[in-house]
């Protein structure tokens, strides 16, 4: 037996083994997140923010690799700080989103980046943009992302409906996000939600109890 | 072109010409050189007036213990430091070059340096490196906003946390911090804690041992305590385990004159010294 002074952990890169999600609404957009952080088994934060402020009224949630996607939206955040600047009007979603897919198409061997932008411009008011993991960029009305997505596809095509108010979207979201972390063991801790409009941003946390929860209530 | 005549100019850059011979040294079982790495535990907490951080002192090479008594809490500023964990060599460099960095950026704005720009500078060589720096690092600091304390990771993310462990003995560290963290701690509660995570690491995780190192950062004023508690004190012999003089008997003595002849006899003049 050999004693090994640095298990695979202390080197593993750091994953964020997630669960994100994004709604379009009439006037903005919900996204959420769960907030948990892994490298391998160990749980390296528990309270993670991976909803990650990009300009005041852009967000975007990262899954992937924690590190690529730090640096990716660090770099984004400087860009669409620039242009604010330089055209002293708030960025486009749609701009941000186009640079997000820039960096993540160009170094598609290097990264493991899934990213879902969301935010609310005047011109195109709120909206989702999904870049998964090679760099492609689409707009849809809502999407899931990370590991944990995929144990809630069933829900969230059989329960979105388009036209529904902020208080829907935001249940539709925290219910989603507490499904997949109920099923997936990459995913947990608490569910943070936000919601993005014209007035700005409100942030919310579901914490332990206040998570959804459904078959397990009686 | 290459020719028989003339040999081709070598060119620039790296050479993976022993990548080859290397991956067959391994299949054989010949293992490449390894490097310090400290196996370690190192922590920090935010407490109600600043920051502290904690670090053991075993430094190891594979198996052995190659230095009893390392500092693993490194200068960043006046306001800022830094724990270290990962290839003893990358953690020492990283620290010092980001240090220095930050003092030049003191000298050009005339201000006390700001624990997020640490961050952002450490994360962002971490990543231009791509994980190949192994160091894993507890920053923790006071600025004009407060304490901050924060762990970069080899690859380069980083988290904000009011409590973080790294290392080998994180997990150890870390049962210990979730079991007593409170939000605005006093100081002697919050070094406690800190002494009791480290102990946690030395005494449960082979990496880790020897000594607490601790630094408590506040506003005006750095506390570098080292050592901070000696974990594995060396014992008193609670008796004399020295044969007591007469526990052997004494059969019989005898003294005996070892004869011997002059032979020769010589005399020598010295010199007289005369300074």
């Amino acid at each position: 037996m050999s004693f090994s002074t640095a298990p695979d952990w202390t080197s593993a890169e750091h994953e964020t083994g997630t669960t994100i999600m994004a709604v379009e609404y009439d006037g903005g957009v919900v996204i959420g997140a769960d907030s948990r952080t892994t490298t391998g088994a160990y749980i390296a934060n528990r309270v993670t923010d991976k909803l990650t402020k990009i300009t005041d009224k852009i967000y975007c949630c990262r899954s992937g690799s924690a590190a690529d996607t730090q640096a990716v939206a660090d770099i984004v955040s400087y860009h669409l700080n620039f242009q604010k600047m330089d055209m002293g009007e708030e960025p486009k979603v749609k701009i941000a989103a186009n640079i997000f897919r820039e960096l993540c198409y160009n170094n598609r061997d290097n990264l493991s980046a899934g990213i879902i932008v969301g935010g609310w411009d005047k011109t195109e008011g709120g909206q989702v943009y999904a870049i998964p993991l090679g760099g492609m960029l689409t707009r849809m009305p809502f999407t899931t992302g990370g590991s944990g997505s995929t144990y809630i596809y069933g829900y969230v095509d059989a329960n979105f409906k388009t036209g529904m108010t902020k208080e829907e979207c935001l249940k539709f979201v925290a219910n989603g996000v507490g499904l997949a972390i109920s099923r997936d063991g990459s995913s947990g801790g608490v569910v943070r939600l936000a919601a993005i409009n014209k007035d700005g941003v409100e942030r919310f946390v579901l914490t332990g109890n206040q998570v959804p929860t459904f078959y397990e209530d009686y | 072109m290459a020719s028989t005549l003339l040999a081709e100019t070598p060119r620039g850059g790296f050479s993976f010409e022993n990548c080859c011979r290397n991956q067959f040294f391994e299949q054989k079982g010949i293992k490449a050189p390894t490097a310090y790495k400290t196996g370690t535990t190192i922590v920090g907490l935010v407490y109600k007036d600043g920051v502290v951080l904690g670090a053991d002192t075993r430094a190891t090479e594979d198996t052995v213990v190659a230095d009893k008594n390392c500092s693993k809490i490194h200068y960043i500023s006046d306001n800022i430091y830094c724990c270290g964990a990962g290839t003893a060599a990358d953690t020492e460099m990283t620290t010092q070059m980001i240090s220095s960095q930050l003092e030049l950026h003191r000298l050009n704005t005339g201000r006390t340096p700001r624990v997020c720009t640490a961050n952002r500078l450490l994360k962002q060589m971490l990543f231009r490196y791509q994980g190949h720096i192994s160091a894993a690092l507890v920053l923790g600091g006071v600025d004009s906003t407060g304490p901050h304390l924060y762990s970069v990771y080899p690859h380069g993310s980083t988290d904000k946390l009011p409590y973080v462990t790294m290392g080998s003995g994180s997990l150890a560290a870390m049962a210990v911090f979730e079991r007593g963290f409170k939000p605005n701690m006093e100081k002697e509660e919050a070094k406690k804690l800190v002494r009791d995570a480290i102990a946690a690491g030395i005494f449960n995780d082979l990496g880790s041992g020897s000594n607490v190192d601790v630094c408590v950062i506040t506003k005006d004023k750095v506390d570098y305590i080292r050592p901070f508690d000696e974990a594995n004190l060396k014992g008193q012999r609670q008796g004399s385990y020295r044969y007591k003089k007469g526990t052997t008997a004494v059969l019989k003595t005898e003294v005996k004159k070892i004869p011997f002849e002059v032979v020769k006899k010589t005399v020598r003049a010295e010199p007289m010294e005369t300074v």
